[in-house]
Formats: C-alpha cells, structure tokens, sequence
C-alpha cells in the first residue's frame, strides 16, 4: 500500500496555536485545572496532552497531572487483526475519582479508539467526568462520541488519511493529507 | 519482532528477539493487577481450559488468575477429577475438551513433551504449564522478567542454579533462558542430580556451592524434589542441606547485592533456611507477582492472530 501526500493542513505554529486555544478553552469551560486531569492516548495524543498541561502550566502556575492510555487491550477489533499488536504501558497519575479526566488524542475519526479509552478510564476509578479534546476531527464517526475541543476541523472521504506528525516521536510538528494510491 | 507462534511450549527453540517480545509485553502487564478493577477485557468470550495432571498450587492459580484478569472463562481439570483414571488416553481427554469449542489450552503433565504432542494434535493453542523434567517455560520467562526487573538487564549477569538439576524443568527452560539472553549459567549440586554431558549446552558445573556463592549475581535454589526421588541421591537431606543449603554463614561470601530466587514451593531448612529466604536479598515472593504478568503476556499473544491451520478452510 503507497501513499501519497495530498497537502498540509497544519503546519508547526497552527499545531501550537491550536493546542494554546484547547488549553484556554479547557481552563474556561472548567473555571480553571484544579480538578482536571489529562489522559493522553498512546501514542500521539501522549506529547500533545504533555504539551497542553504545559501550556496550562505557564498561563495558571500549576499545570494538571498527565497520564497516558494504551487502549490495546480494549479494542474491538483484535480479533480480526493478523498478529497482536504490541501492548505499551498505561501510566495513570494517581486517583480519578471525582476528577475531570480530559482525553487527549491527535486524531478523531470512527470514535472506537476514544470508546475503548472511556472503558478503560472508569476501570481506575469514577470521574466526575470525561471530556475529550483532539487536534484533528476528521469526521466519519462510527459511535455516538463528539469532542470536546478541537484543533481543527477536517472534511475527509474515507479513502484518505490523516496523518499527524509531532516532535517529540517525529522531529517535526504536520499535519497532512494522504491518499492511498494503488 | 513479534511473537507469532500457536504455542508456548520451552524456551528451547526459541530466539532472543521472541523470548524479549514475551518480556516487553509483560512489562505493560505488571500495572493491571494495581488497578482498582483488575480486569482488562482482551480475551473477553474466549475460554481457556487449565489441565493438571499433577498438583500444582503457585502456577495453577497464577495462570488462573491471569486467564481472570484478561476476561477470559476459565475451567479448571485436575487429574483425579479427569476420565484419565477411568483410562481414557490423554489424547482423547483433550480432543473432547476441544470439541467443546476452547480456545485455549495450559497443560500441566509428568511425561516430558506431553505438551508437543498436544500442541499437534489440537488446532487450539497451547501453553506448556511444565511437562516432566523437560521445561516449565513461564516459570523460566518470569525469572527472566524478575531479573530484568530488578536488575534492569540480563546480558554479562552470572547466574548458580543449586540443586537437583536432574529432576528440573525449572532449571533447564532457565538454561536456554538464561543463556540465550546472555548470562553465565552454572549448575551446582550433588553429582548424582547433574544431569551427565549438560557441559555441552554450555553452562559450568560445580560440585561446592563455597565455589559459585562468591561468583554469582543470581543465586537461584532448587526445591528438593522428595516426590521424584525414589532412588538415594544422597545420603540424607540433613547432610544436603550442610553442604547445599544456602544459610546465613553461607550468604556471608555471596556478592552484597546477590539476587536470592527460589521457584517454590519452599523447603524451608532444606535448600535455605528462613533466614535467608526471608532476608532482603530475596526476591522469591516478586517472582510469584511478576510471574501473573508474564503468564497474562503469554495468554496474549497466543490469542491472537489467525493460524495457517485456521486459514485453509
């Protein structure tokens, strides 16, 4: 299977300035972090909710706690995958319950992958609730889930794919449009 | 590399690359058991099936409670339960577990290789809980896992199994282990439990223990198998226990940060004494933890993928 870059859609400083408007957004809505918690998904969601709580950080002088997700174990699909994909480590920064548990993830298409994180989120304890930001909403959903806060929204067909590039795995931050070309 | 076999059945014939790839996943594993709810939903539907043969407390349970932790149903067979003594053949015994649609199998058997031959008899995988004296491979990787754990690699570390060897299937899937991921392994005990030629898979042999006490990272004691020793090994276990029992004198000479394994069950006195099992260089009870995560590791990868058997039709 090739690819084929169709275009940029973000380049470093939209990423940025889209992660600084979640930030804010996730401050309003809320009054504040002090109850908040950021759960990246494995794995680019990890160093963008990393990013996030920074950003928090430098506007409220605390920044919330990170934890990071992997959902592996929670898909519906491994059954119809070939081998088992490899399972990295979940790290959850202390106690949930009664917290706002803010998902982070780069991308946001069937919403399987944000219903297994949901499953696994009440497995550590009650939230008081769970909201989830991403930096692309790319559309094409398969469940009933919506975001939260958004970078940016993507009308896609289902033949192309998003593909997000952050610094901290990729040495840059991109997002692109890719085809598959046969 | 990933692991991509239908069964787990010894450490011997497989690669570095395959016996990492069981460790690193275990890794992701140890977590689980910490959480509030210890159940993930991975083999949620499938149903494993635990057969023993021969009693079994620690690996038993552990696979269990690793089968549990996954979501998988469990049904457990003990021998004296089983139609095997009303003399159905152990074939036959695992031929109608299967048609009743299983999907996995951990087998625990006396005679050596009973868990290859079920492996290619049955479509199902399966998990070699210990057959004879040929090997126990989980107990084996979760030594491994303990190792890597605690000591943060494998590779260069020199590693004394004490005891009967001879009866061992801990001591031989931990010789391929071991070796394989770059430790000196060598066996010490009384000559007549040193299996004759085992020089040749390159592991030393001594016959002092005063010899390898001060030599080795790892000191990992074997159980006196009384069960399996119908023959006079040695004189008298009192007089084992004075020349191979690991005690506090003994541990005087050992390196200050020794590793102390045992892989149970314990005879305390014979092969060490309280004291020493007990004491801060042990790490006998997080082999039994960490063996949960390496067995909910294995549990994994077998259950997935498809199999070129399943695939033809």
């Amino acid at each position: 299977m090739n690819m084929k870059e169709k275009a940029q859609i973000m380049d470093s400083e939209e990423v940025g300035r889209g992660l600084i408007r979640i930030a804010h957004q996730i401050l309003e809505r809320n009054r504040g972090a002090h109850d908040v918690i950021l759960v990246g998904i494995r794995r680019r969601g990890a160093p963008l909710a990393r990013r996030i709580a920074e950003i928090i950080e430098e506007i409220e002088s605390t920044g919330p706690p990170v934890g990071i997700l992997d959902i592996t174990l929670y898909r519906d699909d491994l059954q119809l995958v070939a081998k088992q994909p490899i399972v990295r480590k979940t790290e959850m920064p202390g106690s949930i319950e009664g917290k706002v548990v803010v998902l982070v993830d780069d991308v946001l298409f069937t919403g399987r992958t944000v219903r297994a994180a949901m499953d696994e989120i009440m497995d550590f304890g009650r939230p008081k609730a769970i909201q989830l930001a991403v930096l692309i909403d790319r559309g094409h959903r398969e469940l009933p889930i919506r975001a939260d806060y958004v970078g940016k929204n993507v009308p896609t067909s289902a033949r192309e794919i998003i593909s997000v590039m952050v610094r901290e795995e990729d040495g840059e931050d991109k997002v692109t449009v890719e085809e598959i070309v046969e | 590399m990933k692991f991509a076999r239908k069964d787990l059945l010894g450490l011997e014939d497989m690669s570095s690359e395959e016996i990492e790839s069981i460790l690193d996943t275990a890794d992701s594993f140890v977590e689980i058991s910490e959480r509030p709810i210890k159940k993930v939903p991975v083999l949620r539907g499938l149903t494993v099936v635990n057969l023993f043969f021969e009693p079994s407390t620690r690996t038993r349970i552990s696979f269990e409670l690793a089968e549990k932790r996954l979501s998988a149903d469990t049904v457990n067979i003990s021998a004296s339960s089983s139609s095997a003594v009303k003399g159905e053949t152990l074939k036959d015994t695992a031929k109608n577990i299967e048609a009743m649609s299983i999907d996995m199998l951990v087998v625990r058997h006396s005679a050596p290789g009973a868990a290859r031959y079920l492996a290619d008899v049955l479509d199902c995988p399966v998990l070699n809980a210990g057959d004879g004296a040929h090997e126990h491979p989980t107990q084996a990787l979760l030594d491994l896992f303990t190792v890597r754990k605690e000591r943060g690699g494998i590779d260069g570390l020199k590693i004394a199994i004490v005891g009967d060897i001879l009866h061992s299937r801990v001591a031989r899937s931990n010789i391929w282990g071991f070796g394989k991921m770059g430790a000196e392994v060598a066996l010490c005990g009384p000559p007549t439990l040193i299996p004759p030629g085992i020089e040749s898979t390159g592991v030393r042999v001594h016959y002092n223990i005063e010899e390898v006490i001060p030599w080795a990272d790892i000191i990992m004691l074997l159980r006196i198998q009384q069960e399996r020793l119908e023959e006079s090994y040695f004189p008298t276990i009192r007089e084992y226990s004075e020349l191979f029992g690991l005690d506090g004198e003994k541990m005087k000479h050992a390196k200050p940060d020794v590793m102390i394994m045992h892989p149970g069950p314990l005879n305390r006195g014979v092969e060490i004494t309280p004291e020493v099992a007990d004491g801060p260089r042990s790490v006998i009870l997080k082999q039994v933890k960490y063996g949960l995560a390496v067995r909910m590791a294995a549990l994994f990868l077998l259950s997935g993928g498809q199999f070129e058997s399943e695939v033809t039709h």
